[in-house]
Order: C-alpha cells, then sequence, then structure tokens
C-alpha cells in the first residue's frame, strides 16, 4: 500500500476514535442521545467527511457540494462530532448539545446547524429527501453526489421502498446509499424483529447496484466509494456490516446501548478502552 | 369572466407562465397528471416534470431534496392523499426543515362526493394549519388562485394551496389583490360578519344578498390564508358587528372556523357559528348534494346567521 494512503488511514482511524471518544462524552453529558448507532456509524462519517465528500466548511451552502444526508438522526453526537473535527462547528459548542436552546439538539435540525443538509430523527425521510436531491443535479447536469446513510432497522419503514423504486427507475447513479448494518435495533436483533435479509438481493432486485463491505475497515470503505458509481445508470448501495457499539467492548451488540447513557464509570472505562485502541 | 371556473385551470396556467420565467421551477405528482391538469406542464417541460407514481410520502421527501438542490418543487395530488398519507414528511422535511416547496391539493374538501370519505378531504386544513412555518391557503376563484400560485413562488418556504375542483364564479375583480395573511372584504356590513374561503366564499355572498333582503347587513371576508390567519380582520369583525358566521368545505372541527374561534376566544368574545361538515365522515353523494345536506347553501347559511343573531341579542 502507498505511504500516503497508509498515512490516510492512521488519520481516519485516529479521528474515528476521536469521533467515539467525543460522542461517548456527549451523550454522558446530555444524559440522552444512542450511543450503539454513534459507535457503529463513525467510521463511516469520518471516511466520508474526511476522504469521499467534496464540501468545504467554509462554504457550507456552496450549491455545487456533495450532499450527505443522516437519515439515521438519532445518532446525531456522531454526526455534530464529525461536523466539529471537520470544521464546519466550533469543538466546544459539542458540549451544548442537547441543551436547552442550543441548535445542536437531540436530533439534526438543518436550520440551524451548518453541514446538516436534512432534518431528521423520524425514520425513513433520509433517502427520499436524497432521491430529491439527486434529481435535482441531473436535472441540472451538475457533478455533485448525494451520500445518505440508514440505519438497518430503520429499513423497515416503507417510505424507503417507494424511494428504492423511484432511485432506481430514475436511473441515479449519483445517489450512493450506506446502510449502517449493525444488526440490532432498538429492542431487539432486525431479524428476530422484522427480517431485512436477504438485504443485499432485496436492493439488488429494487434495481441498485450493491456491494457489501465492512463498516469499520477504513480501506475497504474507501476503496467502495472509490469505485462509484458501481454501475452506469444505477444507484449504489453499500451494506457497512458492523457493530453496535463498536469500539468498546461493554457496549458492543449489545441492544440495550441503543439508547443507555453511561454512567461516570462506565464513560471512564469506556474512554480508557477507546485511547488505548487508538495509541 | 363570466360563468363558472374550475380554479384548477389557472393553477396550470399560472404555474406554467411561472416555469416559463423561472428554471427552478418544477412540477411533480403521484400518477395524477389529470386530475392535477398538469399533462400540458409535462409537454413543454419535461425535463422538470417528475411523475414520482403513488408514493405520497417519497413524493414529499422528494420535494425536500429537490428544494435542497436548488429547485421550487410544486408537489401536485389530491388532496386526501397528499396530506394524509405523507403528513409527516409535510411536518419533518418541509415545514420544520423549512424547505422551499410547495403542495398544491386539488380535488379537496367534498369535491369527490360520491367516491366516498376516502376520497373526502374535510380534514387537511386541520392537519396542516397547526404545523408551523407552514403557509396554508384556500383561494375562492380563478383570480385568487392565480396570485396565490404566484404568492406561494415568490415566498422562500412550505406552502399548502387547497385548490377546488367544484366550479365557481369570480368573486375577485380583475385587479384584485391578493395577500398572504390578509382576508378581502368582498362586502362591507355592520350586523352580521361571514367568513368564508374556497368554494363557499360565492356562497357566503349569496347569503349576503339574501341577508339584504331582510333588512340584514353582513360583511363578507373571504379568509384564503388559513394560517398565518389575519387576527386585525377577525377582530374588527368582532367589535364591528353582532355575530361571526364562518362557512367552510371542510369539517367544523379544526379547521377555518376553529381558526377564527381561537382568535375570537381569547381576544374579542361574540357569539360565533362553525358552518361545515359536522364532525362527522359524508355519506356518499355528489359533491352538491353534500353541500345541501350538510346545510352549506345560501339558505342554510343564513338561517344559521339569524340564528346566531337572535341569540346575540342582536335581532329584536
Amino acid at each position: 500500500m502507498a505511504l500516503e494512503t497508509e498515512g490516510l488511514l492512521q488519520e481516519l482511524r485516529k479521528l474515528s476514535a476521536g469521533v467515539r471518544r467525543r460522542s461517548l462524552r456527549m451523550v454522558h453529558r446530555a444524559k440522552l442521545g444512542h450511543p450503539g448507532g454513534d459507535l457503529s456509524s463513525a467510521d463511516i462519517l469520518v471516511t466520508l467527511y474526511f476522504a469521499v465528500l467534496r464540501i468545504d466548511k467554509d462554504r457550507p451552502d456552496a450549491p455545487d457540494r456533495d450532499r450527505f444526508i443522516m437519515s439515521k438522526g438519532h445518532c446525531s453526537a456522531s454526526l455534530y462530532a464529525t461536523l466539529a473535527a471537520a470544521g464546519f462547528l466550533p469543538e466546544e459548542e459539542l458540549e451544548t448539545f442537547a441543551q436547552p436552546l442550543s441548535r445542536l439538539s437531540g436530533h439534526p435540525d438543518r436550520t440551524t446547524t451548518p453541514g446538516v443538509e436534512a432534518s431528521t430523527g423520524t425514520l425513513g425521510h433520509g433517502l427520499p429527501v436524497a432521491v430529491g436531491a439527486a434529481l435535482a443535479a441531473r436535472i441540472d447536469g451538475a457533478a455533485w453526489r448525494t451520500f445518505v446513510l440508514t440505519g438497518d432497522g430503520e429499513l423497515q419503514e416503507g417510505s424507503n421502498w417507494e424511494a428504492a423504486m423511484a432511485a432506481a427507475h430514475f436511473g441515479l447513479d449519483n445517489l450512493t446509499l450506506v446502510v449502517d448494518r449493525n444488526m440490532l435495533q432498538q429492542g431487539d436483533a432486525t431479524e428476530r424483529t422484522i427480517r431485512l435479509e436477504p438485504l443485499a438481493e432485496k436492493w439488488r432486485a429494487f434495481g441498485w447496484a450493491v456491494r457489501e463491505v465492512n463498516g469499520h475497515d477504513h480501506a475497504a470503505l474507501l476503496e467502495a466509494f472509490g469505485r462509484l458509481p458501481f454501475e452506469p445508470g444505477r444507484p449504489s448501495c453499500i451494506i457497512a456490516h458492523t457493530h453496535k457499539g463498536c469500539g468498546v467492548s461493554f457496549i458492543e451488540d449489545r441492544p440495550e446501548w441503543h439508547h443507555r447513557v453511561p454512567t461516570d464509570e462506565e464513560l471512564e472505562a469506556a474512554l480508557l478502552e477507546l485511547e488505548r485502541a487508538a495509541s | 369572466m363570466s360563468g363558472l371556473h374550475d380554479c384548477r385551470d389557472a393553477f396550470v396556467r399560472a404555474l406554467e407562465e411561472l416555469a416559463v420565467r423561472d428554471p427552478r421551477i418544477v412540477a411533480l405528482t403521484n400518477d395524477s397528471v389529470g386530475s392535477t391538469k398538469l399533462a400540458r406542464f409535462r409537454q413543454r417541460f419535461p425535463q422538470r416534470f417528475i411523475n414520482i407514481g403513488i408514493a405520497e410520502q417519497n413524493m414529499v421527501g422528494i420535494g425536500a431534496g429537490l428544494a435542497n438542490g436548488g429547485k421550487i418543487p410544486f408537489i401536485c395530488g389530491a388532496s386526501c392523499f397528499l396530506t394524509a398519507r405523507a403528513l409527516e414528511q409535510i411536518k419533518v422535511d418541509l415545514a420544520y426543515s423549512k424547505a422551499n416547496v410547495k403542495l398544491c391539493s386539488t380535488t379537496s374538501g367534498l369535491a369527490y362526493g360520491g367516491l366516498g370519505p376516502t376520497h373526502h378531504s374535510i380534514e387537511d386544513l386541520a392537519w396542516t394549519r397547526v404545523i408551523p412555518n407552514l403557509t396554508v391557503i384556500v383561494p375562492a376563484d380563478p383570480i385568487e388562485t392565480d396570485q396565490a400560485v404566484r404568492a406561494a413562488a415568490a415566498l422562500d418556504g412550505p406552502v399548502f394551496l387547497r385548490i377546488s375542483r367544484m366550479p365557481v364564479p369570480q368573486v375577485h375583480a380583475a385587479d384584485y389583490q391578493f395577500r398572504v395573511g390578509r382576508a378581502a372584504c368582498l362586502k362591507n356590513g355592520s350586523d352580521v360578519t361571514l367568513i368564508a374561503n374556497g368554494i363557499m366564499v360565492c356562497r357566503a355572498l349569496e347569503t349576503a344578498a339574501l341577508l339584504a333582503e331582510q333588512g340584514i347587513a353582513a360583511r363578507v371576508l373571504n379568509m384564503a390564508t388559513v394560517r398565518p390567519i389575519d387576527r386585525d380582520a377577525i377582530l374588527e369583525a368582532a367589535a364591528q358587528t353582532a355575530a361571526i358566521v364562518t362557512v367552510e368545505e371542510h369539517s367544523v372541527v379544526g379547521g377555518l372556523g376553529g381558526a377564527v374561534a381561537e382568535v375570537v376566544a381569547t381576544s374579542a368574545p361574540v357569539h360565533m357559528r362553525i358552518l361545515g361538515v359536522p364532525g362527522v365522515f359524508a355519506p356518499t353523494g355528489s359533491a352538491q348534494w353534500l353541500l345541501e345536506h350538510f346545510g352549506l347553501t345560501p339558505a342554510g347559511i343564513r338561517n344559521a346567521a339569524l340564528e346566531v343573531l337572535e341569540k346575540a341579542g342582536a335581532r329584536r
């Protein structure tokens, strides 16, 4: 592997560990949030913001920017932490997360927060909005691209499948969906709740070009993003296999951490674990 | 103009004129090219016409995304499906997000008549007017429809335009100037105020003529904008006339009457009657038959006005 790529990967790993630590501190301080999903999304978010998206923190409304839509808005802590790391928000503002009158609400608000493209929080909204953005670029013949990150449990919302049909029908190869496939939803495993598998086959059947990657492997994510669009004339779907709570042993793969708030001791233990792994 | 008009014609004419001048304008529909009268738009602007299929939630979300990409989407569909099916998208993707998207609902109210309550849309004002940031407009005739479409396009933010398909006469003069959030006083009077919008405005005017025969001077306000409501016009009516009667092609719960009553009850108590569909699913029957069934006719409105004036002690 080229030296510069190795350097980039090291940087992405460091940034991802930072986003994980920051998200946990935010959730702990606010006494609310969704740490399990924050940790499963962190590597995807960091890869997008630091190696994929063509965006400019000084021009968050630039018409030709790439759009990233965080459909799983409940993982706002990791999104805000990533936006701050990318310079869209002051680091110190993260401490206001979900505090009275903060613009960093428990779920992202596009009208108050630079870099937030869509107000989300109720599930199944991001993909339709992303299809609309991709259509706008298509109408203008513009080169900017649209990315959307959904959860996996979220795919139980029917609006996603309306959008899936539309994106394929319109041949939106400027649209990329990343599914954070951590296998868990609020109450239980997705497969014990309402089965999603065979998930890749579903997207293929709907007309999408699909690749599956390890969603915690920055090199694999980069490789996939580097091949977009996977097929001309088709929207691209990356199923990113992840672990909810990835990076902290006692949070990982445990459904109760969907929206549990760490105690002081748990926070300390989690931060220590993340620091050790990063060093 | 004379005779009766289908306001959808004024709607699509205005939309096409706007689209000629403004390349940002796009039209979306849920497989309702015919009932929204968008066939000519599709022919003239094929790149800017998108048929989303029968998928209203997706359609409203797509509208928000198009607005994010710099477009001004006009989302057109039957009111019953557009509002109810996509209400959360209207709340979150459009209103909370302040997306520059225009919802144009056609065939609102009782217009689908014999198709029955699944297709009646007599709850849409209650559903939409409670949502912050969303401007709600119910034009009364082709002149106002034309201007409301232009006003909606000029307004940076989400708008719900409720356009009927029931034929109406022209009630405004050619030089009428519609203003968002301002009621139009179509007839002055000092005894009772009739507040109506949409297809009920022409009926309110006929009611005023009936009342005049009995020596009662009715004021007629066209309250085309339901949100933001024209508080000043309501307060003035409450101060200057003995009673207020609201008339709408909608449930009596939560619509125009509710909006007026919220102002009256808290700021200027005066006797009121709220006329509309009385909180029930309407039976099947033609739209005209339904209006008669619920007393939403000039004679029915007159009777309600006489009753409320009696109650207010204004008639001896």
